[in-house]
């Protein structure tokens, strides 16, 4: 077996300084009859060669949205990364690292989180970030609870415009604790009133930006009200690209700002794993949740980074943590930040541009068709379209013309009927003229018949 | 040089190690080269890319143009390069050297997983594509699915958990939602004293109190406090099996059975499920539901802190109450089903998405590699190289408890009492002789732990240099070379950091000079 | 003016009906370096045995439990950014709130000055 280096003669050797005479012998206090006498029936050891084979006939048996026109968003998006990206995260002194519980021996690991919280806070307009938790959707949970640990209040409002995956994330995290949580319906092209659904127990409003359906808004007169009134105003980014041409969160007065990071430096891998994003106002880090790296200096007096404030969490605080996670995104959050440095001011926001230019360009070759309808007055790489037929059953017969044409709002919402005829589509700088033609021309041809 | 009681010191060497009296211009030492930050080398104007120009337009945003500098710093790709090189190589990682953490099973990441993640019709594929484009997919984390029920013996599995104690909220939330079904709402979850702090810290998220059940002088969980603890308000026990203190619970089937008595579930946390896997199945031992750490056991990178993945086995009687979304394997085709079934009783949707693709490839991979035989080895291998350590050091360190041990080795510090090092001080002593530290201080059941796991990757020859150097280090200790102990490290890219002032006046980000 | 200690190690220093808490000199010795003080609001009621405040160095965090019941009327703003206050300064300067104590027959089961001394000369 390839990765086990000990010989059966090394074996020997060892049981024999151990005084055992055999391996069993070191199993001695599982129960008799849970000791396994023989292999559980599984197939045997394989070599590096057969398990690449099976591992290609699994890549066969899937379409990578690489192959085809591809406009699926909704909260995962499809970016170039560049090479460099994915060289450094597989050395080993990064992807083989634990946790920066040392910091002597792991400030790669602490300088590059550091560098990583600096964007995060710089990009969301936010004066702090911790080093990531697992994905947007988690982030967004934790939100909701680190708000009514702020406010101590325990009611939370969620904007109907929220990913539903994330309103569902929300309410399974605050199903045992003693939240309430009120949402509102979606809307796909209206504003929305959630000043109606606050009371003096609200702890949060959760809104986003651009929301589900791609559309922006300006929520620094819903901040300001919120603030008036001692609740605090979350705001969530599926897209991270769309702030390199939009107004910050922070800049609309939000306190609260998680984001799914997957778009920079990580690719689709079939929603997981992607990377967390939090950041906050400084007054706030001791009710933040996750691993925070802070800078510090040694006993030279050495510039360097440590794992700080971590009373906060489950290894030292157990049950009055402000969180239980403990594994971050870790190597998605390197990727992330080495792809952004990458980037600089100058590549991030001509990357948006460039998104916004593509989706534009889509737009407007859209809304010339008939029988389609754009919902969106503004928005980023990311609108709806409401057909004349069901979304749903557009999408199967595109797939079948080898296009991947966006996402039939249906799937995520089965029971309302109004949706059932919407269309997410996503449009990001790997987006073709070509791509945009060929979906136009067959739907068109579909949407007539 | 000689110390106060008049011996040589013999850290000299290590106190002067890159210090041959002069101080260099750069501040480097040979390969240790010091690293700027990214706002100190590049400015808003570099970048280490090149994308199409974009012609005029209109833009649809509404007015909500960004207009202020955000202020990131960038890199042309050869400056980024070199960035991220130099910092890489102040990192201690696995691929270096054996990485004895305690209950973190710090195994070798084999490439070929990295690999295979990265077929794109594995790692290029949207989760919310068309389930008809996805078929590969599905039928990787189907069969993923197979190989964890089968080493476990349980019969459901449930894949989206994120990570370890993702999966112990996962787990814990299914044991609530069936307890509210039967209309029988508890308070309390049990949980040793021994415990990982996600274990309260999840209890807790859950709504539940928790309260805490003493060890034994053996290590393992006191059965007649639990028994004596667990009542109609016990929901649940977490227990740690094989436990903290590298011990297998003897009892484990008198526990299962006495929560049982009283109505309530056994919650497993499978933190250390290395050292049985192939040898022991969980469902012979009477669980209701146990996460697996993919990142642990089934080797996905730790890649300094995440991702890892958490897929929650689970017992007939929870496995209705299982999170959304699960694959179903059809006769002709698999199908994802994303939304609870009428009259279902999933107790909702723990993340956006299916969970962590990439990590289940890598972890699936990993288990062909090595097969029902390959893997019953990693538990033997796993056991015994700790066991060998134990065996070699007892003599010189204080074991905490008799062995065998199960995949770690624990000690404490009496072997240090009167010699003035404490385990913090030996720990960074070790970064001197090149290892990364064991886990200190943890469990918390034993004075100055020292948790020393050395899992299967590591060879006879690389444990018996680690025991040397153990050996040697003690002696050390033992023969009064105080300063070898009390300022290490010398030798790393850093001393000892300074982590009072970092939380006192916490410094979270960058800030452009005044 | 009177001094009452606690065996969780916190006093209470009482002028009239109001009482000054912080913690003990061996507390903080036995803490190491403070790094932060959770205080309670202005205003915030607590029990006798409530959780009042929370004080941490690097490693660990400790609750401090009301030792009276009573509303409390200020806190040692000092003490947010200077938590070394407790280390340097830990039974004058280092105090952590004021509360108006509303039941003072709970005072009676606390040491004086002199028990406390022995208390601790026990534990040593």
């Amino acid at each position: 077996m390839r990765y086990l280096p000990l010989s059966s003669d090394d074996r020997q050797a060892m049981l024999h300084k151990i005084g055992a005479e055999n391996i069993n012998e070191l199993f001695i206090d599982v129960p008799d009859n849970a000791l396994l006498k023989g292999l559980i029936d599984l197939p045997k050891h394989m070599t590096e060669m057969e398990v690449e084979q099976n591992f290609q006939a699994y890549s066969a048996a899937s379409v990578p949205a690489g192959n085809v026109p591809f406009f699926v968003g909704a909260g995962a998006y499809r970016h170039h990364v560049p090479a460099s990206v994915d060289y450094q995260i597989q050395r080993g002194e990064f992807l083989t690292a634990y946790t920066p519980y040392q910091p002597e021996i792991s400030q790669g690991t602490l300088q590059a989180l550091f560098e990583f919280q600096s964007q995060v806070a710089q990009i969301t307009g936010m004066e702090v970030a911790n080093a990531s938790m697992y994905d947007g959707s988690t982030a967004c949970g934790e939100a909701a609870l680190m708000a009514c640990r702020v406010t101590r209040k325990k009611r939370i409002v969620i904007s109907g415009n929220l990913h539903p995956q994330y309103i569902d994330v929300v309410k399974t995290m605050t199903k045992f604790t003693d939240n309430i949580v009120v949402v509102d319906d979606p809307t796909v092209n209206k504003s929305e009133n959630l000043l109606d659904q606050i009371d003096e127990s609200t702890a949060c409003v959760i809104v986003q930006n651009p929301d589900f359906f791609g559309n922006l808004t300006d929520f620094t007169a819903l901040a300001d009200q919120l603030h008036q009134r001692k609740i605090l105003l979350v705001v969530v980014t599926t897209e991270i690209v769309a702030l390199g041409a939009i107004k910050s969160p922070g800049e609309m007065g939000a306190d609260i700002v998680v984001g799914e990071g997957q778009s920079i430096g990580n690719g689709l891998n079939f929603g997981g794993p992607y990377v967390g994003l939090f950041a906050t106002r400084q007054q706030y880090i001791r009710q933040m949740p996750g691993r925070i790296c802070g800078q510090t200096t040694d006993a030279d007096g050495k510039r360097g980074f440590v794992l700080t404030l971590s009373t906060r969490e489950q290894h030292i605080r157990r049950e009055k943590a402000t969180s239980n996670i403990c594994t971050n995104a870790g190597l998605c959050t390197l990727a992330f930040t080495i792809h952004m440095t990458l980037l600089g001011e100058k590549g991030y926001r001509h990357l948006a541009k460039l998104n916004h230019s593509n989706a534009v360009k889509m737009a407007d070759k859209l809304k010339a068709l008939d029988g389609v309808e754009l919902l969106n007055d503004t928005f980023f790489n990311e609108f709806t379209v409401r057909l004349n037929k069901n979304a749903a059953q557009v999408v199967e017969q595109l797939v079948e013309l080898d296009i991947i044409a966006g996402l039939p709002v249906s799937r995520l919402y089965p029971h309302n009927d109004d949706l059932k005829n919407d269309l997410i589509i996503a449009v990001t700088e790997t987006t073709s003229e070509d791509d945009m033609d060929m979906m136009i021309s067959e739907l068109k041809e579909v949407l007539s018949c | 040089m000689l110390n106060k009681q008049g011996r040589p010191t013999g850290n000299e060497a290590a106190a002067n190690a890159g210090n041959t009296g002069f101080q260099s211009y750069t501040g480097a030492k040979g390969l240790d080269q010091p690293e700027l930050l990214i706002y100190e080398i590049g400015n808003t104007n570099h970048t280490g890319v090149d994308l199409p120009e974009v012609e005029d337009f209109e833009t649809r945003l509404g007015g909500l143009e960004r207009d202020q500098e955000i202020g990131l710093a960038g890199l042309s790709e050869p400056e980024a390069m070199r960035h991220y090189t130099r910092l890489s190589r102040k990192n201690y990682a696995i691929d270096m050297g054996l990485y004895p953490l305690g209950s973190c099973t710090m195994k070798h990441n084999p490439r070929l997983n990295e690999k295979v993640a990265r077929f794109a019709g594995l790692s290029d594929i949207h989760p919310l594509q068309p389930i008809s484009t996805v078929q590969g997919a599905l039928d990787v984390i189907d069969t993923l699915a197979h190989w964890l029920k089968t080493l476990t013996g349980m019969p459901a599995v449930t894949m989206s958990p994120k990570a370890g104690a993702h999966g112990e909220l996962c787990g814990l939330m299914a044991i609530r939602a069936a307890l509210a079904a039967k209309g029988d709402e508890r308070s309390i979850v049990l949980t040793p004293e021994s415990a990982h702090g996600t274990n309260p810290a999840t209890a807790a998220l859950c709504g539940y109190k928790v309260k805490a059940i003493p060890a034994t002088t053996e290590g393992r969980v006191d059965l007649e406090a639990m028994k004596e603890a667990l009542g109609p308000d016990v929901a649940a026990i977490m227990v740690t099996n094989p436990n903290t203190c590298g011990l297998f619970e003897r009892e484990i089937l008198e526990m299962a059975d006495a929560v049982h008595a009283v109505g309530g579930y056994f919650y497993c946390d499978g933190a250390n499920f290395n050292a049985i896997v192939g040898k022991v199945r969980p469902g012979d031992l009477g669980v209701d539901a146990m996460h697996i750490n993919l990142h642990k056991t089934f080797s996905t990178p730790h890649g300094g802190g995440g991702p890892g993945a958490g897929p929650v086995v689970l017992s007939e009687a929870l496995a209705p109450f299982a999170p959304i979304p699960y694959v179903l394997a059809g006769d002709d085709a698999f199908d994802i089903v994303e939304h609870d079934v009428e009259g279902g009783q999933s107790f909702g949707r723990m993340t956006a998405f299916h969970g962590q693709m990439g990590m289940f490839t890598r972890a699936l991979a990993y288990m062909m590699s090595h097969g029902s035989d390959g893997l019953a080895r990693v538990a033997e291998d796993s056991v015994l190289n700790a066991n060998y350590v134990l065996a070699s050091l007892k003599d010189v360190m204080s074991a905490s408890f008799d062995g065998p041990c199960m995949h770690e080795a624990l000690f404490d510090d009496r072997f240090l009492k009167d010699t003035g090092v404490s385990t913090l001080d030996f720990a960074k002593a070790m970064i001197d002789e090149g290892y990364h530290p064991m886990t200190m201080y943890f469990p918390l059941v034993v004075h100055g732990a020292m948790l020393i796991e050395p899992t299967e990757s590591e060879s006879k020859q690389s444990v018996d240099q680690f025991i040397g150097m153990m050996r040697h280090l003690v002696k050390a200790a033992k023969d009064g070379e105080l300063e070898r102990f009390s300022g290490a490290p010398y030798n790393a890219p850093l001393k000892r950091l300074d982590e009072t002032a970092a939380a006192r006046d916490p410094i979270l980000r960058w800030q452009a000079p005044e | 003016m009177t001094i009452y200690y606690s065996e969780d190690h916190e006093w209470v220093n009482v002028t009239d009906k109001t009482g000054t808490v912080g913690i003990s000199e061996y507390a903080q010795k036995a803490l190491g370096d403070i790094v932060f003080v959770e205080l309670p609001e202005v205003g915030d009621e607590f029990s006798k045995g409530d959780e009042v405040a929370v004080v941490e160095s690097v490693k660990a965090a400790s609750e401090i439990y009301s030792l009276v019941s009573g509303e409390i009327t200020e806190v040692n703003g000092e003490l947010e950014t200077n938590a070394s206050l407790v280390n340097s300064s830990a039974e004058e300067d280092g105090w952590f709130f004021k509360i108006e104590i509303s039941d003072d027959s709970e005072l009676d089961d606390l040491m004086d000055a002199d028990g406390y001394k022995k208390f601790i000369a026990g534990l040593e």
